[in-house]
């Protein structure tokens, strides 16, 4: 049986008057790559700050599972990602010391880091200076390095050329293929069809469906997210 | 020839000669205001970020009572570092009072609330827009507040320039608690109001440039900074 890494029991999240979750039940297992879907504003985002624990549910519970007698690495990229105004090489070192990996670890760590995303020659560069792929695969880079049992990814090219979402794509598969477990918001359902193996369909804070993502892009599914898949979602 | 040329040519006949007046009093309104605003800096960096993110009762009293210290008019502050440190007041035995340990006081107490407001603000907004990845990697909340002010460095130091054209431009709270003595405490503000009572219009106007230009010169090598670091986008002036 898969192990669970995180679970959800009734979990429901309130923004002032605006219920962003509504008692949600979900269980994320080792190895998943779970694609989150759903209009704007139908609680995607929230719901991967509350699996990654940026945010505590109003009531219902979030349980983090132990993975080999220790609490599963997370790590977390954004849809625009947050680089400090430092060297690449600078970012990714305080990305190691904020995790508390050992300082001898660090260079072999950056260097490896660097390599995997094509990034090798930019380490003395100003991180807010590069490309916009550039910095998405460097975030991605950052995340990877701390090698993390869950990586949640917040439509992660959205704002990419097709070149950088084609890259940054391949990465988020490579990771996945370690035995990484992937979360990911994204609009996109052609990469949902690429990189996921589970789908989630979401609406106005409630799910909808939870399938595996053949069964969910092939069999009959439920009105309100059969006419998202369809692109006639009424507005709300 | 009006009063504002004579101002201009005595100021550059000042500067030009290299008169030892004038630069004991300009190296003393720096080294005042320099050292005032390190003090403030350690104080007010710290307060400011710790304002961005702790959350308590009373928080927002705080936040209101520091913003409205904004305000604070310099001869309070003189006025009230000198009852702490008179003779009878309850720092007296010190014995800084007339001394520039005591400017230095003063105009720290002067600049911790603007450098600990602007401080705040720049957090928050640092926050706005990273706060949730530094959370996500491990950062705790003074941490994270930490972080922004290291990757805000250039916002941070049109702060501190701020606070230090507040002090070295003041002059209620030096002259109170400095008392402007020749060769001791006078700074380049004590002198200009000095000159004015006396009725110098055109030294003091011309001690006035001066001070601008002192300021002007620190601004302006501060904005090449971002430049040397790449960033165009980033300069300050």
């Amino acid at each position: 049986m898969t192990t669970a890494l995180i679970s959800l029991a009734a979990a429901t999240v309130r923004f002032g008057a605006v219920q962003a979750l509504r008692e949600f039940d979900l269980e994320l297992r080792r190895g998943d790559r779970l694609a989150l879907i759903g209009a704007n504003g139908c609680g995607k985002t929230t719901l991967l700050r509350l699996l990654h624990g940026l945010l505590a549910p109003g009531s219902g519970e979030r349980r983090l599972h132990d993975v080999q007698g220790r609490r599963p690495v997370q790590a977390m990229l954004f849809q625009r990602p947050f680089l400090l105004h430092l060297s690449v090489n600078l970012n990714l070192r305080l990305a190691l010391w904020l995790a508390g990996v050992p300082r001898g670890e660090h260079a072999a760590r950056i260097a490896d880091a660097l390599h995997r995303v094509g990034l090798e020659a930019m380490g003395d560069r100003n991180a807010r200076a590069l490309s916009g792929g550039q910095q998405q695969r460097l975030a991605l880079a950052r995340a990877w390095m701390l090698r993390p049992d869950i990586l949640f990814l917040d439509e992660p090219t959205a704002s990419l050329d097709p070149g950088s979402k084609r890259e940054v794509e391949a990465l988020i598969d490579e990771f996945a293929r370690t035995g990484m477990t992937i979360v990911m918001s994204t609009h996109n359902l052609g990469q949902v069809k690429r990189l996921a193996s589970r789908v989630a369909y979401l609406e106005a804070g409630r799910l909808v469906v939870d399938w595996p993502v053949d069964r969910f892009f092939n069999d009959t599914l439920p009105p309100e997210a059969a006419l998202f898949l369809k692109g006639e979602l009424p507005w709300h | 020839m009006s009063a504002f040329t004579d101002s201009i040519t005595l100021a550059a006949q000042l500067i030009a000669q290299g008169d030892a007046v004038l630069m004991r009093i300009v190296g003393l309104s720096l080294r005042v205001s320099f050292s005032a605003c390190l003090v403030g800096a350690i104080a007010g960096l710290w307060l400011g970020a710790w304002l961005a993110v702790a959350r308590f009762p009373g928080h927002r009293l705080l936040v209101w009572g520091v913003n409205t210290l904004l305000a604070l008019p310099s001869v309070v502050v003189g006025l009230l570092v000198y009852l702490l440190l008179s003779r009878s007041g309850p720092l007296g035995a010190w014995g800084i009072l007339f001394t520039p340990t005591a400017m230095v006081v003063a105009q720290s107490i002067l600049v911790v609330p603007l450098i600990a407001a602007l401080t705040r603000r720049v957090v928050l907004d640092g926050l706005r827009e990273g706060g949730d990845q530094l959370r996500s990697m491990g950062a705790g909340e003074l941490t994270a507040a930490g972080l922004v002010l290291l990757h805000e460095r250039f916002a941070v130091l049109t702060v501190l320039l701020t606070a230090f054209c507040r002090a070295i431009a003041e002059v209620g709270a030096v002259m109170v608690v400095g008392g402007n003595i020749d060769g001791m405490t006078r700074v380049m503000t004590t002198a200009i109001a000095l000159e004015t009572s006396k009725g110098d219009l055109p030294l003091a106007l011309a001690l006035g440039i001066v001070l601008l230009g002192v300021v002007g010169i620190i601004n302006g090598a501060i904005g090449l900074l971002p430049a040397r670091e790449g960033l165009e986008s980033e300069r300050l002036i």
